[in-house]
């Protein structure tokens, strides 16, 4: 899985005590915009085959906006091969470092790491709310998120809210 | 049972990447799929942010999360850097707790 939210998402459900497949469902839901990234790469990138394999797994938010940011499609497919494997290299990386490292810890909270994925969502989500229909959208599913979260099991609420913002997509104009 | 459930997510993430490359480009072009895609990160990361400061399994608590959340806020106000927001969050945490 490389796809941070997604892969936050998972280990967030799990830790707060939720089954590993609402975790599932909650990371696939985080990642189904990168379908639309794909969209708007398969013209620049024009690749067929195992190169098409490798590059879907590089489609992620930095890449595509590293990639849509230059102004020449030879540029813009250096840019997402390069920003693609070195975020891969590095995340995972990191990703392993911290699972490793963990371990060696007695108590989490006394460095403030269970204040630290809070922390993490709020900065993945900051940019995408620069309007005010965003900010009102994030503020809404926060407080369902909260009202209906003593009343079913733990990872529930973001499905809940994941049905909510799909039907509020679909039938608002 | 976790690690099928970690294989089918991965596996699940890996599909949606490469049906974005694959798929016609007309079949993801309807307006309401458009509008509604972006949107579900917006609410999931706001529903995740909310849930991981003020719950403790299903129980809501107020505890020194609530300080750091603050923290982190005003810092990506300031636009401060992804580890950044995380390490001020985390080092609130830790410091209210050894009052």
């Amino acid at each position: 899985m490389f796809t941070g939210a997604s892969q936050f998402a998972l280990v967030g459900v799990v830790g707060a005590g939720g089954s590993i497949w609402a975790g599932a469902l909650a990371a696939g839901l985080l990642g189904s915009r990168n379908t639309l990234y794909g969209l708007r790469l398969s013209t620049l990138l024009a690749v067929r085959g195992w190169r098409r394999a490798l590059a879907s797994q590089f489609v992620i938010d930095e890449t595509t906006a590293m990639a849509i940011a230059r102004d020449d499609p030879l540029s813009g497919r250096f840019a997402f091969w390069a920003t693609g494997v070195v975020l891969f290299v590095f995340w995972n990386t990191g990703t392993l470092i911290g699972a490793l490292a963990t371990h060696a810890l007695s108590n989490p909270k006394v460095l403030g790491l269970d204040a630290a994925p809070p922390a993490a969502f709020l900065a993945l989500l900051a940019p995408r709310l620069r309007a005010r229909e965003p900010l009102a959208l994030a503020i809404a599913a926060a407080v369902v998120a909260i009202a209906v979260l003593p009343f079913v099991p733990a990872g529930v609420p973001l499905l809940i809210v994941a049905v909510l913002v799909a039907l509020f997509g679909a039938f608002r104009r | 049972m976790t690690w099928p459930g970690i294989l089918v997510a991965s596996a699940a993430c890996y599909a949606l990447k490469l049906a974005g490359l694959s798929l016609p480009q007309r079949w993801l072009q309807n307006p309401r799929v458009q509008r509604t895609v972006p949107l579900i990160p917006i609410a999931l990361l706001a529903a995740l942010v909310a849930t991981q400061t003020f719950a403790t399994g299903q129980h809501l608590v107020l505890d020194v999360r609530a300080a750091a959340l603050a923290v982190a806020v005003v810092a990506v106000i300031l636009r401060a850097p992804f580890l950044v927001v995380i390490v001020l969050a985390a080092a609130t945490a830790a410091l209210l707790r050894l009052l």
